[in-house]
Order: structure tokens, then C-alpha cells, then sequence
């Protein structure tokens, strides 16, 4: 795993080293879902929130 | 080969099983839910042999997948599968229906009548949004009032999904539930749930341990499976202390990430072996439809 900033909070936010569009990951500082919209050069943007239909 | 995985997000559960398919030397292309545009009238596709739906979204899964299929591509899970499986409702009738044994559930259609609903099966009683997952607004009614205030809240603040009231019997549970998990008609682990809470999904906190697939387990959890018409599905199992194991709901988008180390089985290993099989079988076919007679 590598870090970068959160775009929402800048904290540490963990992204694995080889990242893939559409992967999620969150941060502990802040709580946002951050997701993961290109990779070179690495894009985060805010993840949507939860839906009411969302699930498994 | 040539598979198709479709995503809203690429969680763990998703990243694990693109690492299976590529272990197996099996093409995948990612293809995220709410990038694509279909032609209903032209498959403008690739030549997917199989698509694995992993939507987290489950209307937009069944949206999709009723195109798909449209377009002669196997769905992993079927649209049937995947329309009764996300409604709860539908769920509890095809369970019944096959004789699957699962709690006590009645439907009603305004505050009124549900009400009616809570006092026939008694308290405590459970309301369910009848489609939702990982434990949200699922609500145990431990008396009239309660009862009428959750009922309240529902129709004056819920969408027009919550005018639909699912009531279910409150199932003493050892405080636990048990998943299973039927790939094929196989079950292949299984894992208990134990929470402190009467709401035992993981989502909310609850810890997971491996549980040994007794022939109890093994025998409901295909029949609940098979009841929703099959494919790759966790059962959610409530240990009752008078009927035994009783089917509480099916999930047909499962989650897996807290269940492989627990039970030691490969789940995406045999999510994506089972995909390549129906795969495989429809290549199989179209080849032996080309054979000239």
C-alpha cells in the first residue's frame, strides 16, 4: 500500500500500490469514501453515498 | 473465453476475483455500470461468454442484466434470480412456495393494516424495507407504540418502497446467524455471525467464524438457493430454538471478504470456476449448434 492526501480532509489516506479505477478507498481521518478515478496520474474524487437499493 | 465483470465499485470482493480470473489465464473486462449505454435493439458488445454481475446497485443490476440477457449473454446471476433475491417480499414467496422452512412474514400496504400485521405475529416483530441489504433500516417492534411510531416515520419520510410494510416474527436467534454459501448446488462454507446486537450482519458489526456445513445446512441452504431459481448465492440461516434452521433472506451480490479466512475456502477461486463452467457450457453449445447436420 502507498499513501496520499485525502482531498477532503488531507489526511493519509491508504491506496494500494497498483490502484484500479473505480476501487474505493476510505479515509480514517476524515470517514469520506474516497474513489478512484484514473490512475496516471492518480484522480480521487468523493465516492457517491449509499443508495437506498445498495446491498449485496 | 471471454468474460465481463459488472461493477458500480470495485471493492475487495471484486478486486479478489479479478486476481481469480486472471490466475486462470481467463479474460475479464471490467465494465462499470454507470459508464455504459445499451442499444436494446443491437448488442454492440464484445462476444461476452458470460457476464459476472457484481452490481451494488440492485435495480441498476436487474436493469442491466434483463438487457443482457436480451442480448443471448449468460448473467451470473440470472435477472429472475436477481429480482427476487432484492426483494424481500419476493424472496419469503419463493421460499414458502418451495417449502423452504423461513420466519413467519406478513405483508400490508398502509399503516393501518400493518399494525394489524405486528399484532397478528405479536410482539416483538420486525419491519423490513423490502429492499435494502447490510442490515439498514430494519427495525424490531417491541410494542404498539413503537410500533406506530416507526410506521409513522416510514410513511411520512420513506420512499414510495416503504409503503409496502414487510413484517416478520422476531426469530429468538443464539445470538448469531449463521451465512452459507451455495455456489452451484453446492454449498460450499459457511461462517456464523455474532453480535451482542440483535442485528447480526457483519455491515454492522458483527464478527465472523468458520461453522462446519452439517447436513442441516448443506440441505436448506441448496433448497433456498434453488428456490430463487440458483447461481452463486449466501443464505442467511436463523437458528430457531423450536423449528430448527430457517431461511431469513438471500443475497444474490454477496460479500466475502470476512468469510475465506475463516473458512478456509477460496471463495473467489470457486465464484469464478463456476462462472468459466457456464461459460464454457454455452460455447459448448453454440459449437454444437454449428456442427452442420
Amino acid at each position: 500500500m502507498t499513501t496520499t492526501a485525502c482531498i477532503e480532509c488531507g489526511g493519509d489516506v491508504a491506496i494500494a500500490v497498483a490502484p484500479m479505477v473505480g476501487e474505493i478507498a476510505p479515509c480514517r481521518d476524515c470517514g469520506v469514501e474516497l474513489e478512484v478515478l484514473g490512475i496516471a496520474p492518480l484522480e480521487l474524487a468523493l465516492a457517491p453515498e449509499i443508495e437506498e437499493d445498495w446491498g449485496e | 473465453m471471454r468474460i465481463a465483470l459488472l461493477y458500480h465499485r470495485i471493492r475487495i470482493e471484486e478486486r479478489l476475483l479479478i486476481e481469480a480470473f486472471a490466475q486462470r489465464g481467463i479474460a475479464c473486462d471490467l465494465v462499470d455500470a454507470r459508464r455504459i449505454v445499451f442499444d436494446i435493439h443491437e448488442n454492440r458488445l464484445p462476444p461476452y461468454d458470460a457476464i459476472l454481475d457484481r452490481s451494488i446497485s440492485h435495480t441498476q443490476g436487474l436493469a442491466a442484466t434483463h438487457v443482457l440477457e436480451r442480448f443471448g449473454i449468460p448473467c451470473i446471476n440470472e435477472s429472475r434470480v436477481i429480482e427476487t433475491c432484492g426483494d424481500k417480499l419476493r424472496t419469503s414467496l419463493a421460499l414458502a412456495s418451495a417449502g423452504v422452512p423461513t420466519p413467519r412474514t406478513l405483508a400490508a400496504f398502509s399503516p393501518e393494516s400493518a399494525i394489524e400485521a405486528i399484532e397478528t405475529i405479536g410482539y416483538p416483530a420486525v419491519l423490513k424495507p423490502t429492499v435494502g441489504s447490510w442490515g439498514r433500516l430494519i427495525a424490531r417492534v417491541n410494542d404498539r407504540d413503537a410500533a406506530e411510531a416507526v410506521l409513522e416515520h416510514k410513511s411520512t419520510l420513506g420512499s414510495t418502497s416503504h409503503s409496502t410494510f414487510y413484517v416478520q416474527e422476531h426469530v429468538r436467534k443464539p445470538g448469531r446467524d449463521i451465512r452459507s454459501f451455495v455456489v452451484g448446488d453446492e454449498t460450499i462454507c459457511a461462517i456464523t455471525r455474532t453480535s451482542e446486537h440483535w442485528v447480526t450482519n457483519t455491515a454492522r458489526g458483527a464478527r465472523a467464524a468458520g461453522c462446519t456445513v452439517t447436513g442441516e445446512i448443506d440441505e436448506v441452504s441448496r433448497a433456498a438457493a434453488r428456490a430463487v431459481g440458483g447461481g452463486i448465492l449466501a443464505i442467511d440461516l436463523l437458528e430457531s430454538p423450536d423449528r430448527g434452521l430457517l431461511v431469513n433472506e438471500v443475497n444474490h451480490t454477496m460479500e466475502f471478504r470476512n468469510s475465506i479466512e475463516p473458512t478456509g475456502v477460496d471463495i473467489p477461486g470457486r465464484i469464478v470456476d463456476y462462472v468459466a463452467g457456464v461459460a464454457g457450457s454455452r460455447r459448448c453449445a453454440e459449437a454444437w449448434e454449428a456442427v452442420p447436420c
